[in-house]
């Protein structure tokens, strides 16, 4: 049974999950982000066969990958896609093969919502609110950013900082939501709720708000449904998201 | 007095091969410059080497204090972004610590209004996203305004608008320009400086001296110069109305 705990948790991990999306895409960084979680598996893999804590490994590999992709982004040829695609399935892969237990790989992929530590409340909560504050700190350099890398330059701003900044931020939100969601679906609650966002709205306010709203109704309604019917609580999340975009498809843009 | 701009021969390579070699010259406070040149000469790779975004050998010395405000030719921009000028601005100003009455004096200036800037960019015409660009550039009260084919995506009747609007600011505000353009009628109107280039500094100076009949042979090959000359629009239409790629 979910405990008032995990349930906050979920709402701070979904609400950041649903603004760093909102960025994402914006940034038209969404796959590159997709990507950058599955790099966790391999992590998973080994907190599994070294007994460590599963946001140990996954963090360290995410990390790594982080300053992989950072690199990559720099340069703009098909190289650097082909090269995020070859990091994407050799993680998956080798994570398969670290993880040696069925049961354990199916966790690590899909996530859970059972037997929250403390240590992982307070993770996950420092976590979520760190990111929800950044971003709202960052927020004007990356709206310039994101616009134009050129303009943000010739006004003065480290735009390869932001970038970095906003990658390891990506990174924090992906560990923040991987305890619920695993390795393989974290990313779609990054991703979906800010598609769903972009066809209902049009100003920037109401775009990121929207974003962060649907994320969470996703996490929450997901995870009921998911506890109520014995369901998986990632892939119903996922899925309860996925709803809300086709709803969304409804709705015609101005 | 010391001038506000001076570039001694310098040299840009991508990969090994030069892309611009051998350039210098020198601008005084308030002059207009225009840097004229065929495509693929090098234009752009030397406003990105003026504003430090690129390396390069030789040496490029702005006056101290400079401010430096950009317009680049377009944005790679998603079409669907929901972002607009409005936003552009608060980020700019609140990033540079300014007034609010900043953001609405360069909205003046440009001649833009509320419905423009609460517009998506995306959704906005060649001309008004132009503009905005502009007025992003005058947040913060440059003293150098720095311009990539300010008219490579507007109608006819939009560039002259445009083109006044660069002459006013150089002349109402004192503003050091440089304007790459392809309009040599632009550059006889409103440039007291002339640079063309062909990956190699071709001529510089002022305009009635500097473009002799044999330094547009230089640039634009033999008798090509006239059919620029005349017909200095055919190359700008290419990406009409919109600045915005998919």
């Amino acid at each position: 049974m979910a405990s008032s705990y995990s349930i906050i948790l979920a709402i701070l991990a979904a609400a950041a999950a649903g603004l760093v999306g909102a960025f994402a895409l914006m940034k038209r960084t969404i796959l590159a982000g997709d990507v950058m979680s599955h790099i966790a598996i391999p992590g998973l893999g080994l907190a599994l066969l070294f007994a460590w804590d599963p946001l140990v490994g996954g963090g360290l590999t995410l990390f790594l990958g982080i300053l992989i992709i950072w690199q990559l982004q720099k340069k703009t040829e098909l190289s650097a896609e082909a090269a995020i695609g070859v990091i994407f399935a050799s993680s998956v892969a080798l994570g398969a093969l670290l993880i040696h237990s069925d049961e354990a790989l199916v966790d690590a992929l899909f996530g859970g919502f059972k037997n929250l530590t403390p240590a992982e409340f307070a993770f996950g909560a420092g976590a979520s609110i760190l990111i929800i504050v950044a971003l709202w700190l960052l927020r004007n350099k990356l709206i310039i950013s994101l616009f134009s890398p050129e303009l943000a330059i010739s006004s003065g701003i480290n735009v390869d900082r932001i970038n970095l900044w906003y990658l390891l931020l990506f990174g924090l939100a992906i560990l923040a939501n991987l305890r619920f969601l695993g390795a393989l679906l974290v990313g779609s609650l990054i991703i979906i709720p800010a598609a769903v966002s972009r066809q209902l709205t049009h100003s920037l306010g109401t775009f990121l708000t929207t974003s962060v709203i649907v994320s969470v109704l996703s996490m929450l309604i997901g995870t009921f449904i998911a506890m109520h019917y014995n369901l998986d609580t990632g892939a119903t999340v996922v899925v309860t998201a996925a709803a809300f975009f086709v709803l969304s498809l409804f709705k015609k843009k101005r | 007095m010391q001038p506000a701009l001076t570039v001694l021969n310098i040299e840009v390579s991508f990969d090994g091969k030069n892309v611009l070699e051998d350039v210098s010259m020198e601008l005084g406070a308030g002059e207009s410059l225009a840097v004229i040149g065929p495509n693929g000469a090098g234009k752009t790779v030397f406003l990105r080497a003026l504003l430090g975004m690129i390396p390069y050998r030789g040496t490029i010395t702005w006056a101290p204090k400079t401010r430096i405000g950009y317009v680049p030719q377009k944005i790679d921009a998603d079409r669907h972004l929901p972002v607009n000028f409005k936003n552009l601005f608060a980020a700019k100003a609140s990033i540079l610590k300014l007034p609010a009455a900043d953001i609405e004096e360069v909205i003046e200036i440009v001649g833009l209004n509320n419905n423009i800037i609460t517009t998506s960019v995306g959704h906005l015409s060649g001309g008004e996203f132009q503009r905005g660009l502009i007025a992003f550039a005058l947040l913060g009260k440059p003293s150098v305004l720095i311009f990539d084919e300010p008219t490579a995506s507007i109608d006819v009747a939009g560039e002259e608008q445009i083109y006044d609007l660069i002459h006013r600011l150089q002349d109402a505000q004192g503003i050091t320009t440089i304007v790459v353009s392809h309009d040599l009628s632009f550059v006889y109107q409103y440039a007291t400086k002339v640079l063309c280039l062909n990956r190699a500094g071709v001529c510089f100076g002022e305009p009635d001296i500097a473009l002799t009949p044999e330094a547009l042979e230089k640039l634009y090959g033999p008798h090509k110069y006239f059919h620029y000359f005349n017909d200095s629009h055919s190359d700008d239409h290419r990406t009409k109305n919109h600045d915005i790629q998919q």
